[in-house]
């Protein structure tokens, strides 16, 4: 049985709370990419970051990308879309295709 | 094209030929694996654009409302009323093979059934934006996890492609064209091994037959009997 955990600035998340999912609001990037490590071992199988710090710790979550689980989502904060979420997809389609095709130029 | 180093014997060259065929076997079982991969993702992929803009444009929504809601209260009322949740949700996992990549599925589950247990708090000293905000929260929960299950396969597959990719190309650029010049070279190799011998035997008998019967003293004889 595994649990949803989400992580960002409170504001941006103290939503995802209510429906039940873990909220850890982290703002530091040294401590954010620590949090990120400890969920990941724990029992979390979707953890979703806010796109603002999601940027600043880039490397330690691209470590998960080839592990089986935890799924690391990128969403959007209060401060906006960045598009940092919708990038991630197009560079895997970058990596699998060998150019982007689905995206065009955005 | 690389020159094969290697000892040009019939044994070598059958090892080769073997090899050579089961990597033509396997050049196309990778193909076909790549191509089917590739047909896969790319519907994937298109699921998770959708799916994508439709959860950031939900959390876009919701973030408005909850931004109405805490100019209708204090941040402090706020984080009270969402402090203590009411609701739970779990996740079953399960993987699912595609292709040979483990792909996981996701099924949730609630603690209580009821729809109205998101709301952690008293509606009499909340504002009713905070409703909406959740209210619109809850609604797009399916499409993120759907999202989460979309995003992690792409990853995964890609990654799998990828590696898929440099194996079919390995295999089609340096392995194959390695091997059939090496079985060419053997076979080349072989066959002048072959003339030489055939030539070095006719040389042999040649000069037993000249031992036996000696013809070029008989040829001189003849030489001089004409004249």
């Amino acid at each position: 049985m595994y649990k949803l955990a989400v992580m960002g600035d409170r504001d941006s998340i103290c939503g995802f709370a209510a429906l039940g999912m873990e909220p850890f609001p982290v703002t530091d990037p040294a401590r954010a990419a620590g949090k990120l490590h400890e969920l990941a071992e724990g029992e979390y199988a979707v953890i979703y970051i806010t796109e603002a710090i999601a940027a600043r710790i880039e490397n330690e979550i691209s470590r998960y990308h080839e592990a089986g689980l935890p799924a690391i989502i990128q969403i959007p904060g209060v401060s906006g879309n960045t598009g940092n979420g919708i990038r991630e997809v197009k560079r895997s389609v970058e990596r699998a295709v060998g150019s982007d095709i689905i995206f065009g130029n955005r | 094209m690389a020159s094969y180093h290697g000892n040009a014997t019939r044994m070598e060259l059958t090892r080769l030929k073997k090899r050579l065929t089961i990597a033509l076997r396997g050049y196309k079982l990778l193909k076909d694996k790549r191509d089917e991969l590739m047909r896969r993702f790319l519907n994937l992929v298109r699921e998770n654009k959708a799916l994508r803009e439709k959860v950031e444009a939900g959390i876009r929504a919701a973030n408005q409302k909850f931004v109405l809601a805490r100019s209708g209260m204090t941040d402090e009322a706020l984080h009270v009323a969402l402090m203590i949740p009411k609701q739970e949700v779990y996740l079953e996992t399960e993987t699912r093979n595609v292709m040979s990549v483990d792909v996981p599925v996701f099924h949730y589950k609630t603690r209580t059934s009821d729809p109205n247990d998101i709301y952690s708090y008293g509606f009499a000293f909340t504002s009713g934006d905070l409703d909406g905000a959740v209210k619109s929260l809850a609604d797009i929960l399916p499409d993120m996890l759907r999202l989460a299950e979309c995003e992690k396969s792409c990853q995964l597959m890609a990654a799998e492609i990828e590696k898929t990719r440099r194996r079919v190309n390995a295999l089609e650029h340096v392995m194959i064209p390695q091997m059939r010049a090496g079985i060419r070279y053997i076979s080349m190799k072989l066959d002048e091994n072959e003339r030489s011998t055939q030539t070095r035997l006719m040389k042999v008998k040649d000069r037993m037959l000249e031992d036996a019967h000696h013809y070029s003293e008989r040829e001189v004889e003849i030489i001089t009997d004409e004249a």
